[in-house]
């Protein structure tokens, strides 16, 4: 790799930090407030074990939840796309249920499925569901209006312009659903496990983050921001790369040069 | 209607009628677009369509393909109508297939099994010089390969018709005359009557055995113009004197036809 492309984002790095250690020398800030960068690594390594398994969890959560989402959402949006009528009528609801804050849905959840797993699975999906549906419905009916009309001179069946041209058309839509998913998936887990986590040894970020700051140990809780962020970026580099091997060949989004 | 007497036995011999407009009127709400429209296309014939923009030359080849309805008057075609291919202005290749999966497209409609319209695909790449793209996708292949493929695929299911709607008009000259060479010469291996719509008078010329020159609202025939250079015609023909005579004569022709509106 190229000196111009890793260089900038190392340096803003390491003038970020310099800039942090600045101001707690600066302002004298102590350390529970505002843990300087070796404190937040030091938390990391002392609480190693409690923190990886519980990234672990976390993590197997919004697995399960992302691919709970992609499956429902794909489902609900060739349902949608199947009908004019059934999209008039049931569109407005689902997007109804999305403004719903998932938080507000939290008791539900846990009366429904008691606490723990699957509980927080539900969050992370009702989170991440919705922007595949809207996305992959939004693919699934703009489909070219010249190729449809290619397929109609040559008397292609309902089901053969489905398979062979809506749902190959729709891909990126879905795709670009899929990775918005992706960012949300994670954020739901956490969220998930936060408000509706158990402590025993399921125990997620979430549930370690009342813990830690039980505790009083903000360092720690730093260290949590800091593994959410990096479950975070593995999860959408995972989706990007899946992403772009379905769409290389031919389309905008996956050339390169992007 | 007379076909021209030079027109050579490659072309389908009897002058059996292979498409006929008879009074054919198309409105679009309160618009007549066509009125009274009558034309016979006979097998083996070349016939362009010229006209001011909006004149309803598009519409035409719609009603035809059966992709829209007339509001009156009578379209028959030879045969069924899959006999008949539509190839659009844009190509319309499906971008997630490559060239050869995109001439298949119409074999893969039709229930042909997968070898046999593999086998056939590369044929028809091969008969209009991309042998060596076969596997290269859409966005890989410039404006006039992307017109072979789509010439290709229309050829799949060899039509008896084919109907063209200004398939060049997005190229450039010289690629816009070998096309128009390269058309003529698909059409000795692959006899078609082709219905071709386009904005060019010398492409027009180049290609046809008669030229409908159209005027507008509401689209009708201003006027017929027979063509009888002797197929094959080949890019000398472009330095033939009586070539641009008809190129100047057809220009006038349309001129006239364009004053009708105005
Ligand atoms: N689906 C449609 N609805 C309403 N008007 C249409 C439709 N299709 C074509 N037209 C109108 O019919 C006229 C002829 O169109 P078209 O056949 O595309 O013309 P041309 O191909 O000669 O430029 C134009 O004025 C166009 O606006
Ligand atoms: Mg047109």
């Amino acid at each position: 790799m190229k000196a111009r492309f890793w260089l900038p984002p190392v340096l803003a790095g390491v003038l970020m930090m310099a800039l942090w250690y600045a101001v707690i020398a600066a302002f004298d800030i102590s350390p529970y407030v505002f843990p300087p960068p070796h404190e937040i690594a030091k938390a990391t390594v002392d609480k190693a074990g409690l923190l990886f398994s519980a990234l672990g969890h976390t993590a197997w959560a919004a697995v399960l939840g992302f691919a709970l989402a992609v499956t429902c959402g794909f489902a609900i949006a060739v349902l949608l796309a199947s009908s004019g009528l059934l999209k008039r009528a049931f569109y407005p609801w689902v997007l109804a249920l999305q403004m719903v804050p998932v938080v507000v849905l939290i008791p539900v959840f846990v009366i429904w499925f008691g606490a723990g797993l699957p509980s927080i699975v539900a969050i992370t999906f009702m989170i991440s569901f919705f922007p595949i549906v809207a996305s992959t419905t939004l693919g699934l009916v703009s489909t070219d209006h010249g190729m449809r009309e290619l397929f109609e001179t040559y008397h292609a069946s309902r089901w053969q312009e489905i398979f062979h041209l809506r749902l190959p058309y729709a891909l990126p839509h879905f795709l670009t659903g899929v990775k918005i998913a992706a960012t949300l998936a994670p954020i739901g887990a956490i969220t998930g496990d936060l408000l509706a986590g158990t402590s025993n040894f399921e125990a997620g970020l979430g549930y370690l983050i009342l813990l830690f700051r039980q505790q009083f140990y903000p360092a720690a809780i730093y260290a949590i921001a800091l593994l959410s962020a990096v479950l975070g970026f593995v999860f959408v580099a995972s989706v990007q790369l899946i992403a772009w091997l379905a769409l290389r060949h031919w389309h905008e989004s996956s050339q390169p040069g992007e | 209607m007379p076909v021209a007497g030079s027109v050579r036995s490659i072309m389908v011999s009897s002058h059996h009628i292979a498409a006929a407009f008879r009074d054919v009127t198309k409105r679009f709400g309160e618009t007549a677009i066509l009125e009274d429209f009558s034309l016979e296309v006979a097998g083996g014939e070349f016939v362009s369509i010229i006209g001011p923009s909006g004149c309803g030359k598009t519409t035409l080849l719609r009603l035809l393909a059966g992709l829209t309805e007339p509001s009156g008057g009578e379209i028959t075609q030879e045969g069924q109508a899959g006999r008949s291919a539509y190839i659009f202005q844009d190509a319309t290749l499906l971008p997630w297939r490559t060239a050869l999966r995109n001439v298949e497209l119409p074999l893969q409609l039709a229930g042909v099994s997968r070898d046999e319209r593999r086998q056939r695909a590369e044929e028809l790449l091969k008969l209009v010089g991309l042998s060596d793209a076969t596997l290269k996708y859409p966005r890989q292949l410039s404006g006039g390969m992307k017109m072979r493929v789509s010439l290709a695929r229309g050829l799949a299911l060899q039509p008896s018709l084919m109907l063209l709607d200004e398939p060049f008009g997005a190229l450039d000259a010289m690629t816009r005359n070998r096309l128009n060479e390269e058309l003529l010469d698909l059409r000795e291996r692959q006899p078609f009557t082709a219905l071709f719509v386009t904005h060019s008078v010398s492409e027009a010329v180049f290609l046809s055995n008669r030229i409908v020159v159209m005027s507008g609202q509401p689209g009708r025939i201003a006027v017929v113009e027979t063509i009888d250079f002797p197929y094959p015609r080949k890019s000398a023909l472009r330095e033939q004197p009586e070539y641009y005579e008809k190129v100047a004569k057809v220009t006038g022709l349309l001129h006239q036809a364009e004053e009708v509106v105005a």
